[in-house]
């Protein structure tokens, strides 16, 4: 499907401003996405999430799971030939939305109802909820 | 005193910022200005003529250019002012664009008033000038080349054959550097030693060229046309007229170790020659892993097999120094060692290998015999991934800069190993492929599309050894889809560094480095082969990345500018040296200690003590001027009176 | 010197047995080492986000009543904790601006410096001296094949990782010294899937089962670690791995300083 391009760049300000980093300093190599741990459930690639970011299109990148399914786990940042940190990224279109919207990505009542560790629980919460 | 100020727009860049106009007016007002005017382009032909003209016109006696920095074109207007009858020492530049329009493009109000501070001091430094003429000293027509790969044989055989001679110095053994542990090469895939080997042979045989293997730069004193050099000649232990290169040594000496020409795959002796073809055909013991020691002899092995009796375990260290006119340097470059790149293993795995090991198993006379075989088991791997950019374009673990030669030599490599093992199989992880050269592009397509070579667009974020293979994990980015390939063999593309001598031979020559190690040219593009100390010319990979072909241009450039200098007998060199003032001068010897050139002596004449400066020397560096309390030496065309003056007019008002 | 003792949340519920085990071992080799009084949560993940500063006064106000009790040095024990508290330290070490906001919104403590210095548990072993713990151990650990997993947090990102953030080898060495032998495992640096535990088990029984057949292709008896979050997800998660993929075999998991207190016969 074709992409519309438009010059609108608020949503990428918005997202530069609260991770600080610059997505024009992402030269595609796709590091990030080789050693993404969680790559294989994604249905967008992070590198790809930062191609859509440098392309404006935010849209395409609110309908994926790959902001949802990162981890947190700074492999990527850690390896990045252009030193992008990636996982600030994922993090402020994490907050873009639940800042937008009323309900939680995931509420606590969806969450495992297991003995998990406290850590766990509340980083779930963070990440999730609003 | 008649000054004439001549205010430059260079097109927009500096016109549009700062009102040339305002400049003009304001200018035309300085004392002893007798003439002002601007012009869109003084460096242009019509705009230096109008320079000359109103020069001859008003009788202006001296001139100030506002323009851009002196370094590009303070020659062009030296030379007018020369064609118009004056010396060329009574120019001064006010540089308004580079420290003015270009920094001050926001705010060109502020911009103009600059504009006219810098004319002002120039007038002001202008005021004390003093016409100067160019010493003229004796030019010694011979040449030094440092480094012993391509480039230096090829600098080297130019100058020679243009009938001068040359100090050829390479640190190792044998010439060749790293062309001749090549095995074909692109695009052509010349067999590397073919075309290498008779150029080594023809220096070691030219009568021009006194080459010296296995020895180093020492140490480096003079200027242009009257460079002292002294140069180290590490022992060999073997004397280089006595060895006739039979090989009896190597077959009885009992030590075996690593060969570092071989990348470590192969094995050599202590006494050995790096390869066969090496030139000089003379054998170098390793003392530091011969059983002998310089006090103790334990094996004399080789002593008693050596039939002309050129063994010598009392060889010492051996200083020769030479005169020479000018210097290229061609010391190469190097690799970024495995352990840099730990997500690859960090050397770990002894089947990650790098591409230039790579090269030692594909060429004939390599540790294998050109059969490739990794280095684990011996085995022929069935299948190989390459990873180019490892550690190339890679700001924040290795060089942010592309090291020009990976995607061209990586395509050979492909090349080489299908035709070795046509059933294998080839994936290359890529960025980008830069083929940009004559019959480079073609190349890489021919291996794409006749090979079947998979390019895989993307990085490969870790490698691990699994069993008996390797585990590769990437992707590719054109597909969106994250690999995993299991292989026999991993071959990194690493980043082509300076070399790590390189720190302190630029010290000793007194010449730049970049921050990674390159030597720095003059001007990337209008004199790219020249670096900024005069009479130092740059050749090869020791300036930035380069192939075989760039490195040869470049290296027949140098040599075409030594022969330009060697073309006339004498050379002029600049008179901005430091002068004594025998009156003010106490002999206190500080300025001794200061002069980076060592150019200065304290002599006693009438009882007196003083400084004297050694003119061919001396840089006109100025650290003396600075560093002199009694204010006793200065720098002609940069007088204490001069600057002072010109700092005073800046801070004026 | 007194050491400030974070235990974080988990420490003091499902992750008991890591806090009495390295205690203990603690205690044998003599550090001195003190419950840091009325810490709270430190958050449990540092805010990747530049505004919104309110999620860094946790952290920091831990650190704060660690330098109200004249404490130079905070030492924790889960990773977790461990990352968050250091990250936030560079943060308001880097940025004055940023720390006088925090110091201004914390009305209730006295102001943070940005002094006190953050540390894992494994660099107090490594500058106690690896040499010295061998020289106590009673029961060696030979012939045990141990796979050290570090999982994310102690190592990236590099500003405050405790180790080589590819080829780390601190929990190697301390291995060693207990008459151990660690494996090969190139799976160690490599994420468990961390929180998604909450919400997406079968994707963290996934990564685990990775990560354990890594361990086990390199002929490893056990795993060790020493985050909460980690050993919850490689082996209770191992229920799950079962059901995913038959014929899996269980892999022990411990806490690194489970294994020490075996080695040093404290039980
Ligand atoms: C794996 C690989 C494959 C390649 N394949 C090709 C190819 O197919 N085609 C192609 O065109 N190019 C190829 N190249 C590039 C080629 O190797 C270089 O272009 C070429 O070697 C550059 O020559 P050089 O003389 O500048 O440097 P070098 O070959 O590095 O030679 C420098 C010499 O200077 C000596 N030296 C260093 N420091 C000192 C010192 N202080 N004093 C005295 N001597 C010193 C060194 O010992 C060395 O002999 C390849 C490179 C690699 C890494
Ligand atoms: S690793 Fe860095 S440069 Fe490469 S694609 Fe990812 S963010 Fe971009
Ligand atoms: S931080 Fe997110 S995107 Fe980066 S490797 Fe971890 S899970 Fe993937």
């Amino acid at each position: 499907m074709r992409l519309v391009l438009k010059s609108e760049t608020d949503v990428l300000k918005k997202v530069e401003e609260i991770s600080g980093q610059n997505v024009f300093s992402c030269y595609q190599c796709g590091m990030c996405s080789a050693g993404c741990p969680m790559s294989e459930e994604m249905d967008l690639l992070p590198n790809q999430v930062i191609r859509l970011l440098q392309m404006g299109a935010f849209d395409e990148i609110l309908g994926s799971s790959t902001v949802w399914l990162c981890a947190s786990c700074y492999t990527c940042r850690a390896r990045c030939p252009r030193g992008v940190d990636l996982a600030r990224l994922m993090e402020a279109v994490r907050l873009i939305v639940l800042r937008k919207t009323k309900d939680d990505y995931i509420p606590p009542a969806r969450m495992v109802k297991e003995k998990l560790p406290q850590i766990a629980l509340i980083s779930a919460l963070r990440k999730f909820t609003r | 005193m008649r000054v004439g100020v001549f205010i430059c727009h260079c097109g927009r860049n500096i016109a549009s910022v700062v009102d040339v106009h305002w400049l003009k007016n304001e200018a035309a007002k300085l004392k002893n200005v007798v003439f002002c005017e601007d012009y869109i382009y003084l460096c242009s032909e019509p705009g230096q003529k109008f320079i000359c003209e109103k020069i001859k016109e008003l009788n202006l006696t001296h001139i100030i250019v506002a323009a851009c920095t002196p370094s590009l074109h303070g020659e062009t207007f030296s030379r007018t002012l020369e064609s118009a009858g004056l010396n060329r020492y009574l120019l001064e530049i006010a540089n308004i664009r580079e420290q003015c329009s270009w920094v001050h493009q926001n705010t060109p109000k502020i911009a103009t008033k600059k504009a006219l501070k810098l004319i002002e001091a120039a007038l002001a430094k202008l005021t004390y000038a003093k016409p100067l003429t160019p010493l003229r000293v004796p030019m010694i027509r011979k040449a030094l080349v440092i480094g012993g790969g391509i480039a230096g044989i090829q600098a080297a055989l130019d100058i020679a054959n243009g009938g001068f001679e040359v100090y050829l110095v390479e640190k190792e053994p044998s010439l060749g550097g790293h062309m001749a542990q090549l095995s074909e090469t692109f695009p052509t895939l010349d067999c590397s030693s073919c075309i290498l080997t008779p150029k080594m042979v023809e220096v070691a045989h030219h009568k021009n060229i006194h080459l010296f293997t296995y020895a180093e730069v020492k140490n480096i004193e003079g200027t242009v046309g009257n460079f002292e050099v002294t140069i180290l000649k590490k022992p060999r232990y073997v004397w280089e007229d006595k060895c006739t290169g039979c090989n009896d040594c190597v077959d009885v000496c009992p030590v075996i170790v690593p060969n570092e020409f071989d990348q470590g795959l192969g094995a050599r002796k202590a006494i050995y020659i790096p390869f066969p073809q090496a030139v000089p055909l003379v054998y170098t013991i390793d003392l530091e892993n011969c059983l002998n020691s310089k006090k103790l002899i334990v094996c004399e092995n080789c002593f008693k097999a050596c039939g002309p009796r050129a063994i010598d375990f009392l060889m010492e260290e051996e200083e020769v120094k030479i005169k020479v006119g000018a210097i290229i340097v061609a010391t190469g470059y190097d690799l970024i060692p495995l352990e840099a790149l730990p997500e690859y293993g960090g050397g770990r795995y002894q089947d990650v290998i790098t591409s230039l090991d790579l090269e030692r198993l594909l060429s004939p006379s390599g540790p294998t015999g050109g059969v490739i075989r990794r280095p684990s088991d011996g085995k022929i791997p069935k299948s190989i991934v390459f990873i180019q950019c490892a550690g190339s374009r890679d700001p924040e673990h290795g060089r942010p800069y592309c090291s020009k030669i990976c995607c061209m030599y990586t395509a050979k490599h492909a090349l080489l190993y299908k035709h070795a093992v046509p059933e294998g199989k080839v994936y290359i992880f890529y960025i980008d492929i830069r083929a940009a050269g004559k019959r480079y592009e073609e190349f890489v397509q021919r291996i794409v599309e006749e090979e079947r070579v998979l390019y895989l667009r993307g990085k490969v974020s870790k490698v691990f050894r699994k069993n008996e293979k390797l585990v590769v994990l990437g992707v590719d980015t054109l597909t969106g889809r994250t690999v995993e390939i299991e292989t026999d063999m991993v071959v990194v593309a690493p980043a082509i560094i300076s070399n790590n001598g390189g720190k302190a031979l630029a010290q000793i020559l007194k010449t730049p480095i970049d921050e990674f190690g390159f030597f720095t040219e003059i001007h990337p593009k209008l004199r790219p082969v020249e670096s900024p100390a005069i009479g130092i010319y740059l050749a090869g990979a020791a300036q930035s990345p380069k192939d075989i072909s760039e490195s040869v241009a470049q290296a027949s450039a140098a040599a075409s500018k030594v022969l330009a200098l060697f073309s006339q007998k004498r050379i002029a060199l600049e008179p901005i040296k430091a002068e004594v003032d025998v009156k003010l001068c106490k002999g206190c010897g500080i300025c001794v200690k200061t002069c980076p050139f060592g150019a200065i002596k304290i002599i006693k004449k009438k009882k007196k003590k003083y400084a004297q400066v050694s003119k061919a020397v001396c840089q006109g560096c100025g650290s003396c001027m600075g560093a002199c309390k009694f204010r006793a030496i200065n720098v002609a065309h940069f007088t204490l009176k001069q600057l002072f003056s010109q700092v005073d007019a800046l801070l004026e008002g | 010197m007194k050491l400030a003792y974070f235990p974080g949340c988990t420490l003091k519920t499902t992750a008991k047995k890591l806090e009495t085990s390295a205690l203990a071992v603690a205690e044998t080799l003599g550090l001195k080492i003190e419950e840091l009084p009325n810490w709270n949560c430190c958050g449990t993940v540092y805010s990747l986000a530049s505004d919104d500063l309110i999620k860094q006064l946790a952290p920091i106000r831990n650190l704060a009543r660690a330098q109200s009790f004249e404490y130079k040095t905070i030492v924790t024990l889960c990773s977790m904790c461990y990352n968050t508290l250091a990250q936030s330290n560079i943060l308001v070490k880097n940025d004055g601006e940023k720390l006088k906001k925090i110091n201004e919104f914390m009305s209730e403590e006295e102001d943070y410096r940005g002094e006190v210095e953050v540390k894992h548990f494994l660099t107090l072993f490594k500058e106690f001296g690896l040499e010295n713990i061998k020289k106590i151990v009673k029961k060696p650990l030979s012939k045990l094949k141990v796979a050290c997993y570090y999982g994310c947090l102690l190592l990236r990102p590099k500003r405050i990782g405790i180790d080589d953030c590819e080829q780390p080898h601190i929990l190697e060495e301390l291995v060693l010294s207990l008459g151990a032998e660690p494996v090969n495992f190139p799976y160690q640096v490599e994420c468990c899937g961390s929180y998604h535990t909450a919400v997406k088990p079968e994707i963290v029984a996934m990564r685990a089962y990775r990560i354990l057949e890594n361990a086990r292709e390199n002929g490893a008896d056990l795993v060790v670690t020493s985050c909460p979050l980690c050993y919850f997800n490689l082996k209770d998660r191992q229920r799950d791995v079962k059901r995913l993929y038959a014929g899996f075999k269980e892999m022990p998991v411990l806490y690194f300083t489970e294994i020490m207190a075996d080695a040093l016969g404290i039980t």
